[in-house]
């Protein structure tokens, strides 16, 4: 039987390592936007994990919603990065300074 | 037993394939990597009989979210060289607050577990239960706003994308459509009224009569 402190903990596994890889890739636009992904996917995992064993449905409903959110975010997040790549040649964070005072 | 054996397998490829995935150069295997974590997310959200998320996670993950991401990686060509140089100067404050962020969590599973005994696990569901049938009941009764609010979000994001990614090529030729339907014969044709025959001279042309043989 799976007990729910191994899913939780795996949970907080995948959310610091999506952490320390937003921190690793912190110049690289898709990079970023994948740890996002993993990130949402670590929050994902407690909804399941405790909807599972308090045995309601409606965390999983969460789930559902979190997911449209993370799949439109990420359309319109790919989008900008094309548009932002064909503009500067360059998907670069310290690149994109044109507000910088 | 066997399922504990299959779930720490999948837990370990999960946390592999997560550290590969913000370790490696090349942003094509990053994508490939992470889609191996969606797969295996997928796997242990089966083992606890969340079967229609898990077949969402791959179908919309991995059918739809990477794809777009590996197309994106592949269209745009990045520059991996300069990439390489980005990374290993945040690492150590990466690895840094990532252990705080892991001890937090774990603290707290176990010290506000709220009265839940956080080392049990629950009880398999019967064979007649569906998830499906289940999350479909509650989503189209308690949220069904939310989930028509859902449905805008999606069209919306669609509009969004394709508006900010359409552009106009300064070389491409291209039929103006409503200019061609809103033509009238009068702009392209022009009846001009010739005579039939020339009006008779009285007096010959000098210079053509030198030029002719």
């Amino acid at each position: 039987m799976i007990q729910l402190n191994w899913l939780l903990m795996i949970s907080g596994v995948l959310f610091a390592i999506s952490v320390a890889g937003m921190f690793i890739n912190r110049k690289n636009l898709i990079l970023l936007l994948m740890c996002v992904e993993l990130l949402l996917l670590a929050v994902n995992f407690n909804f399941v994990a405790f909807s599972r064993y308090l045995g309601d449905i409606n965390g999983q409903i969460f789930v559902f919603f979190v997911l449209t959110v993370a799949a439109a975010e990420s359309a319109i997040g790919l989008a900008i990065l094309v548009v932002l790549f064909r503009e500067r040649r360059s998907i670069n964070v310290e690149d994109m300074s044109t507000l910088k005072g | 037993m066997l399922v504990e054996i299959l779930f720490w397998a999948f837990a370990s490829i999960l946390a592999v394939s997560a550290l590969a995935m913000i370790l490696v150069k090349n942003p094509v295997h990053a994508a490939m990597l992470l889609v191996l974590c969606f797969f295996t997310s997928a796997s242990i959200w089966l083992l606890i009989e969340a079967e229609f998320l898990a077949v969402v996670l791959v179908l919309v993950y991995v059918g739809a979210v990477m794809v777009l991401f590996l197309f994106v990686v592949m269209m745009l060509d990045i520059n991996i060289e300069q990439a390489r140089t980005w990374r290993t100067r945040y690492a150590l404050l990466g690895g840094i607050v990532a252990g705080v962020v892991v001890f937090q969590i774990v603290s707290v599973i176990w010290t506000r577990s709220l009265g839940l005994d956080v080392t049990t696990g629950a009880a398999a569901q019967p064979a007649t239960y569906s998830n499906t049938a289940e999350l479909g009941r509650v989503l189209y009764t308690d949220y069904v706003y939310p989930f028509e609010l859902a449905a805008v979000l999606l069209l919306i994001a669609i509009v969004a994308a394709i508006s900010l990614t359409m552009r106009k090529r300064p070389g491409l030729k291209l039929q103006n459509i409503s200019k061609q339907v809103a033509v009238n014969s009068k702009d392209r044709v022009r009846i001009v009224k010739v005579e039939a025959t020339r009006p008779d001279t009285s007096s010959e042309d000098p210079s053509s009569s030198e030029k002719g043989p």
